[in-house]
């Protein structure tokens, strides 16, 4: 027997249907409806979820297929041993990607001697010295140097730190180099270094800090012995996502690395990331099907695996090392 | 040498009060967090080598007379202590002492065991080696976790984590450490409110014996425990404005069997809190 | 064997041993800290006050009106404006309603299992991922493969994918901040689960939704990277009109003058610098107006 449909005001003859004898209260077409609606809507989400994962696959299938074409005129052995990178020379052509990582290796490490101390100090000072007033102030101007494009870094590099620092105190400095990339890009991620060692050092216990109190220590030492040490994990882990930032970290060299690929032991002078050659490569005239276009997604590829290493290390190290605190 | 380590330490410097004496005397106390005063008035004293328990129904300020002694109230930007607390002879309140000195002498165990996430030997060194303590470290170690009835449970594993110990046993290690530094007076928050019967009972026999070398003071929810424990009982209440006051303080004997004030009776007898 | 080196009793306070000394460290330790953070803010100063000295003079309407030119005096970013606008208007319309579906379905829709983990890891590890390889990703599939060429749509896509990640972690922060009662509350009174999301949950998410996607945006705005590999193109001369017309944006015709070696297209750059500064506070202030406007407005 098909029910009426309630419209919700109902009529005055039949105001509760539902209490009359044999009939259900319940609409089935409303229900379906609303059934229907709750599948589709259901799938429309899902299938916005899978776009993540197609990105990654994407990533992934793109790297790697053309990659394989480098890899069809370059030994994959030369390319990750040898210690010349002469790809836009057009006779002699030499893929040894070294030079490149050598770079990118040297960025990362300077600017992690510059970002380390300060980011994780400003952390300290921000969560155990700190008043709230002040923290309130300072926080948010930290994280403004989060936000500034990179690419006003890469010329602050090039036309500041080079001519009016570096230059001034050793005169040998070239125009680009290694050294002024690398201070800009420790300055970029020290908010990244700060504020996630904050959050460590924030969810230590106060009872903990108490404790150490009770005994007789200086703020200091309570900052340093008990309170660092606590929440070392997720200081690490702030460190080694920092250091995947600056090894994908690209305007910032390109405008101020130079492009001279060669094997980096002297910071003063010019070399060439894998970020800096990528962009060297797009600025020009590539032939799609070149070695050179393909040599583009090899260099891609192996940027990607290293990021994705760093950052894969770095969640599992959290999750091995994290503090019990109970 | 076992022998010599369970000798009691005896030392005292010369001018020190005699068992019984009063150690530390407070006047006047009056405790605020921003405007609300949480604490008014407050007089009484605690005797050297005895046990003194601090009891009262709960928002009374009992914990916040006890972390006044230590000056732990330093650490609440908002607190504001006045008074005085004598401490042989002077004034630990006043602006020219330093808190870190008053904590080395005035020692404290919280109420929610709190060891370091360090092995057990680093937890009971810490606070002698932050105080200077360079040498002997290995007997200090074992003399404090004598002391403080733990050595034989971990004497094979004191590089294991503190944190992998039981409940009481994080309690004992807690006081353990407190015993490091030697102090005069230790402080206890309620050390047996997170800890099964068992465990409380051993604390309590701790407390006893650690009061032949040290003076103890403990603030505890659980009249039974005071008196079976304490020398001296004071009894705080709330008065008006939900401000803590010092009702009465009394020998323990005296303050449960006839007690002078008929607010400290009806809290004894179950009438409220 | 001797009673252990124990710390002897001593009945003064002002007796204080090492302690002159510790406090004495304390306090270069505090002025160190202070240093570290100060030193943080005074690089950024420095930049700032750099680019502000530098770009002043050549600031001007004209720079944001005239086109590329290769006299520093005459070129603008009229044209670089005009494909940013493009881009991002197009990354948005991609990557807002997906980046929110999704966080609605981590959020709401999915079980807690093994597979919705995997998806949050994935997204995680993308918002990871260095913005050029995103360039290499849409420069592989939309360009070639799909053979769009060096155009809006290639390089919004891309835009969009590298935009996603942020956007759901952010909508999905925005989701979670909103207490269970409240959906507890149109459960209980027989809402469906779609009904209890869009009638309930979603309005009261929308200010830190709002905020997420115009930071997401503020950011996409001043990456370069990306789009220099997917293929903004190197010197272009009019405005694109369609998504199929080759672009340049603000950022890549930045970094264009500041490759010059010539003084005036870095002093040229410095002010170009100065109107995406601009325009970058701006979005952030918006944000943060978004957020206290409707977020007082919220009663829970």
């Amino acid at each position: 027997m098909a029910t009426e449909p309630r419209t919700g005001s109902g009529t005055q003859t039949d105001a509760l249907p539902f209490f009359r004898p044999g009939g259900s209260y319940v609409d089935q077409k409303l229900l379906r409806r609303q059934h229907l609606t709750e599948k589709t809507v259901g799938y429309l989400l899902l299938a916005c979820a899978i776009v993540s994962v197609l990105t990654t696959i994407g990533i992934v299938v793109v790297l790697l297929a053309q990659a394989v074409n480098f890899f069809a005129d370059v030994s994959i052995v030369d390319f990750l041993t040898g210690t010349t990178w002469t790809a836009l020379f057009q006779n002699q052509q030499q893929w040894g990607v070294l030079p490149l990582v050598s770079a990118t290796l040297m960025v990362t490490l300077l600017s992690m001697l510059v970002a380390m101390p300060i980011g994780l100090m400003s952390a300290i000072f921000l969560s155990e010295y700190a008043s709230p007033r002040t923290r309130a102030v300072l926080k948010p101007v930290l994280e403004l140097l989060a936000g500034i494009p990179t690419i006003i870094y890469g010329f602050f590099a090039l036309t500041f730190i080079t001519p009016s620092i570096l230059k001034v105190v050793w005169p040998q400095t070239s125009v680009y180099n290694v050294l002024a990339a690398s201070i800009a890009v420790g300055i970029m991620i020290v908010p990244l270094i700060a504020s996630l060692s904050e959050d460590a050092i924030r969810s230590v216990p106060s009872a903990m800090r108490e404790g150490a109190y009770a005994l007789g220590a200086t703020k200091l030492e309570v900052s340093t012995r008990i309170i660092v040490p606590a929440a070392l994990s997720g200081i690490v882990a702030s460190f080694m996502l920092a250091a995947s930032r600056a090894v994908g970290e690209t305007m910032i060299v390109a405008l101020a690395a130079g492009s001279k690929a060669q094997m980096v032991t002297n910071p003063l002078q010019p070399g060439e990331t894998m970020t800096g050659y990528i962009v060297q490569v797009v600025s020009g005239d590539a032939a799609r099907g070149s070695t050179i276009y393909y040599s583009l997604f090899a260099v891609g590829l192996l940027l990607f695996v290293m990021t994705l290493a760093l950052n894969i290390f770095s969640h599992w190290f959290v999750r091995r090392f994290r503090e019990e605190y109970e | 040498m076992t022998q010599q380590l369970e000798q009691p330490l005896t030392q005292e410097a010369a001018g020190s009060s005699a068992a019984g004496q009063p150690l530390i005397d407070i006047r006047n106390l009056n405790v605020h967090y921003g405007n609300f005063k949480a604490v008014g008035d407050v007089t009484f004293e605690i005797a050297t080598h005895r046990i003194t328990a601090l009891i009262g129904p709960s928002g009374c300020g009992k914990s916040t007379v006890l972390r006044s002694i230590n000056r732990m109230n330093d650490l609440i930007p908002t607190a504001r202590v006045e008074g005085e607390i004598l401490f042989h002879g002077e004034n630990i309140l006043s602006s020219g002492v330093d808190p870190v000195m008053v904590r080395r002498r005035i020692g404290m165990v919280f109420q929610k065991p709190n060891p370091f996430p360090k092995s057990i030997y680093d937890n009971v060194a810490w606070g002698a080696k932050v105080n200077g303590i360079r040498k002997g470290m290995d007997e200090l170690v074992e003399w404090c976790l004598r002391s403080a009835a733990l050595w034989d449970e971990v004497k094979d594993k004191l590089d294991q984590s503190g944190l992998a110990l039981s409940g009481g046993q994080q309690q004992r290690l807690c006081i353990a450490r407190a015993l490091a530094n030697n102090p005069d007076v230790i402080l206890m928050d309620e050390p047996c409110s997170a800890l099964d019967p068992i465990s409380t009972l051993r604390i309590e026999d701790l407390m006893r014996e650690l009061a032949k070398n040290y003076t103890i003071t403990i603030v505890t929810h659980n009249m039974q425990q005071a008196a079976r424990v304490s020398d001296q009982t004071v009894f705080f209440s709330l008065g008006e404005n939900r401000m803590g006051v010092l009702v009465e303080s009394s020998p323990t004997r005296d303050i449960f069997t006839n007690p002078r004030d008929s607010r400290t009776e009806d809290y004894i007898t179950g009438r409220f809190g | 064997m001797s009673s252990p080196p124990i710390l002897p009793k001593s009945t003064s306070l002002s007796d204080i041993g090492n302690l002159s000394r510790r406090q004495r460290i304390a306090s270069i330790g505090k002025v160190v800290f202070l240093a570290a953070t100060l030193l943080a803010v005074a690089a950024l100063a420095v930049l700032l006050w750099y680019i502000f000295q530098r770009g002043w003079g050549w600031l001007s309407w004209g720079l944001l009106t005239n086109p590329p030119s290769r006299k520093p005096e005459k070129a603008g970013l009229s044209i670089a404006i005009s494909g940013t606008l493009w881009i991002i208007s197009l990354t948005l319309l991609v990557a807002f309603p997906m980046g929110v579906a999704s966080a609605i379905f981590l959020e709401e829709y999915a079980p807690k299992n093994r597979w919705t983990r995997l998806l949050q890891i994935n997204i995680s590890n993308l918002a990871g991922v260095p913005s050029v390889v995103y360039g290499l990703l849409g420069l592989g599939i939309f360009v070639q493969w799909l053979d769009l060429g060096r155009v809006v749509l290639a390089g919004a896509l891309t835009m969009a994918l590298l935009s996603l990640p942020v956007i759901i972690i952010s909508s999905q922060e925005a989701l979670k901040a909103i207490p269970w009662s409240l959906r507890e509350a149109a459960y209980g009174v027989g809402a469906t689960r779609w009904q209890v999301t869009a009638s309930h949950v979603l309005p009261a998410a929308v200010p830190g939704i709002l905020t997420g996607v115009i930071l997401a945006v503020s950011r996409a705005i001043g990456e370069t990277a990306p789009l220099l590999v997917a293929g903004a193109a190197g010197f272009v001369t009019s405005k694109p009109s369609g998504f199929m017309d080759s672009y340049t944006t603000i950022p890549i015709q930045l970094y264009n003058w500041m490759s010059r070696p010539q003084t005036e297209f870095r002093d040229l750059a410095a002010a170009g610098i100065i109107v995406l500064l601009v325009l970058l506070i701006s979005m952030n202030l918006i944000a943060i107006i978004v957020r206290q406007r409707f977020s007082s407005r919220t009663r829970w």
